[in-house]
């Protein structure tokens, strides 16, 4: 009864294909809003802000971006870490020869660089499809990491071979490097990741975002109604590597202060394909829900016994994790491939009838 | 609706009409075989501007395959195509779109985890050009370019009778009615020639009635040039102009509707091949 969009009549086709048509969704989206961007800065403390916020958003993000690929497009992708990674080093080199450009551009740039050679091994994709596929992407994975490791020049010849990330001033304010606050990070990873999600919500509902859902529906109809398939492809790779690659660098940057190969390795791929598989595939809310359940479930394990009391040790918190989510991926991808996102809808759709089903 | 007519030359059927009519597109010893199998061997045949040109034979005769031919799908290893009057050399499927070449499928192939609204939509792809950038941002240009299209693809909806499904997705539609999006699809198209692959298959006498009206409407109306595969001969024998009949990949009679109907080879094939 509460969740309804009866009385509310579209009068013109603008309204109607309008983001959110329902004013519910229209009202939740901006308490949301009003929660991320007013009531958690004024009342979380540090420790929420970089251990919780912080990377929920920058997962988030990349779980969009990988959402985009194989969500929309139907390339299945195990490149996300790499992609990000090439963000992550091509906003470090950035910053290390441009040291006075603001370092909120830079990080927005490298998606460029992660976005060019996205694309390049999206090149196979026109040939070959799934698992296969899965298997190229594997490929730049694993060569991209190797890259990371043994090109000197991309870690500035550090000898720990890690990235460090510089003291970095914007606006007169210290964004990056050790001293940046918990805040600043917090405010540049919600703005950069809501003005994505807000740029693709547009792409996804015009004509590319359907170019890309054609493609994944039934790639030969697609291309007897006039799609090119390698280009929309490439588009796709190119667009999903950009954001993977800004919220690598965002990783960096805002989140960790450091990180080696190892941070961008398979296993970041897969807890990314993972958060859109549970979120969604082929849902932007689904993005965010995904990395919200992923990356705050072991939080909760491991502090909220604490808090009643009792203790458990961090490697149960691990292996209990592993299993909620390992279960949780395989009902899924049997059950509800359209994950939490899915969820939801059909609980609206609960609303929209309650009390009177029938 | 008559946004997407396209060609006022079209004349109302009548088989006398049809010797004035220009050639469309027009096949010339076409033959196509996947490896072994021929599944098109030496056929001829022609399209006029404006005429529903129907293709029917018994299961296996390869109308299918002339359909992809046409369309670029496959390429044949003999023969030439002639498209408005030129000869076309091999043609990818999206160039075949892009020429005005719309079809449906003789399994229906919509896009199933999209709307029926965005399915039809889809068929406005190759009208749609705001770049990347604009649709980004989304308000402005982009906006307007949409609900150009949408305004379109609305009457498309109205001409269909399908306002009611329109943002239902289509993969949860009854088969009928999957088939009828996805005529709504190519019709999106504006296509010059439209290929219509078994269109009734599988519907009840009524949605059959409503698909038969729906074809006429389109090619009477709009002026859109149809080839047709069925297999049912009451409808054949309604709509279509002209008829070609293969059998075993070969094509066994040619012409209008009574005059095929009575061909003793075309009966003998009918007969001899079982269903
Ligand atoms: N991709 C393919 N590979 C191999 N053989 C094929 C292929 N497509 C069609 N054929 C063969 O070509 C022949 C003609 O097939 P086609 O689908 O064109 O027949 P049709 O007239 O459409 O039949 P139906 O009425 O059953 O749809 C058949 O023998 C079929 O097995
Ligand atoms: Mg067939």
């Amino acid at each position: 009864m509460f969740y309804r969009e009866a009385g509310q009549f579209k009068t013109s086709y603008k309204a109607d294909q309008a983001l959110m048509p329902i004013l519910q969704d229209r009202v939740g989206l901006l308490v949301i809003l009003a929660v991320a961007f007013v009531v958690i800065p004024v009342f979380a403390n540090d420790f929420f802000l970089t251990s919780i916020m912080i990377p929920f958003l920058v997962f988030s993000l990349a779980a969009i971006g990988l959402n985009v690929l194989t969500g929309f497009c139907g390339q299945l992708s195990l490149g996300t870490g790499a992609f990000m990674g090439v963000g992550a080093y091509a906003a470090y080199k950035l910053t290390s020869i441009f040291p006075d450009a603001n370092v909120i551009l830079m990080v927005l740039l490298s998606g460029v660089f992660s976005a060019a050679i996205g694309a390049v091994f999206g090149l196979p994709s026109l040939r070959i499809k799934g698992l296969y596929l899965a298997v190229t992407t594997l490929a730049a994975q694993f060569f991209l990491e190797w890259c990371f490791i043994r090109i000197p020049w991309l870690y500035n010849y550090n000898a720990s071979g890690a990235i460090e990330i510089p003291h970095r001033e914007a606006f007169g304010v210290v964004v990056s490097g050790a001293e940046a606050t918990p805040i600043v990070r917090y405010f540049i990873v919600l703005g950069i990741t809501a003005l994505i999600a807000y740029l693709m919500a547009n792409v996804l509902r015009g004509r590319i975002g359907r170019s890309w859902m054609m493609i994944r529906d039934m790639d030969i109809a697609a291309e007897l109604m006039g799609i090119r398939p390698l280009q929309t492809k490439l588009m796709a790779f190119a667009v999903s590597s950009y954001i993977c690659g800004v919220a690598g660098a965002m990783m960096v940057f805002f989140w960790l202060n450091a990180a080696e190969p190892s941070s961008y390795s398979i296993s970041l791929s897969f807890q990314i394909l993972f958060m859109v598989i549970l979120g969604g595939l082929g849902s932007l809310s689904g993005a965010f829900m995904g990395a919200a359940f992923i990356w705050i479930l072991p939080v909760f394990l491991k502090f909220i016994p604490g808090t009643i009391g009792i203790n458990v040790a961090a490697e149960t918190v691990e292996h209990i994790t592993f299993m909620v989510v390992g279960a949780l991926i395989i009902f899924f991808l049997i059950v509800e491939p359209h994950g939490f996102a899915r969820l939801w809808q059909i609980a609206k759709q609960k609303l929209r009838v309650w009390p009177f089903p029938y | 609706m008559n946004a997407f007519a396209t060609d006022m030359t079209a004349a109302p059927d009548g088989v006398s009409e049809t010797a004035h009519r220009e050639e469309l597109l027009r096949v010339d010893n076409v033959s196509l075989s996947f490896g072994g199998v021929k599944a098109i061997t030496d056929i001829s045949f022609d399209i006029l501007k404006g005429e529903i040109r129907a293709i029917i034979g018994p299961n296996g005769a390869g109308k299918t395959s002339m359909l992809n031919v046409i369309n670029g799908f496959y390429h044949p290893q003999e023969g030439t195509i002639t498209w408005r009057g030129k000869e076309r050399r091999k043609m990818k499927p999206y160039e075949a779109a892009s020429q005005g070449i719309a079809r449906t499928f003789q399994n229906v192939a919509l896009f199933k985890g999209m709307t029926t609204l965005d399915n039809i939509m889809s068929g406005r792809s190759l009208k749609m050009h705001r770049s990347f950038f604009w649709q980004v941002i989304w308000r402005g240009p982009a906006e307007r370019e949409e609900i150009e299209h949408r305004r379109k693809v609305e009457d498309i909806i109205d001409f269909l009778e399908i306002q009611a499904i329109r943002k239902t997705p289509v993969g949860r539609l009854p088969y009928g009615l999957q088939k009828r999006v996805e005529l709504g699809r190519a019709l999106a198209m504006e296509p010059d020639l439209l290929l219509l692959d078994e269109p009734m298959a599988g519907m009840n006498l009524e949605e059959k009635e409503d698909m038969s009206r729906f074809i006429l409407d389109v090619n009477q109306e709009f002026g859109t040039t149809i080839a047709l595969i069925e297999h049912d001969m009451g409808v054949v024998m309604d709509l279509s102009d002209r008829v070609v009949v293969l059998d075993y990949g070969k094509k066994i009679a040619d012409g209008p509707p009574e005059e095929v109907q009575a061909n003793q080879n075309v009966i003998d094939a009918y007969l001899g091949v079982s269903h």
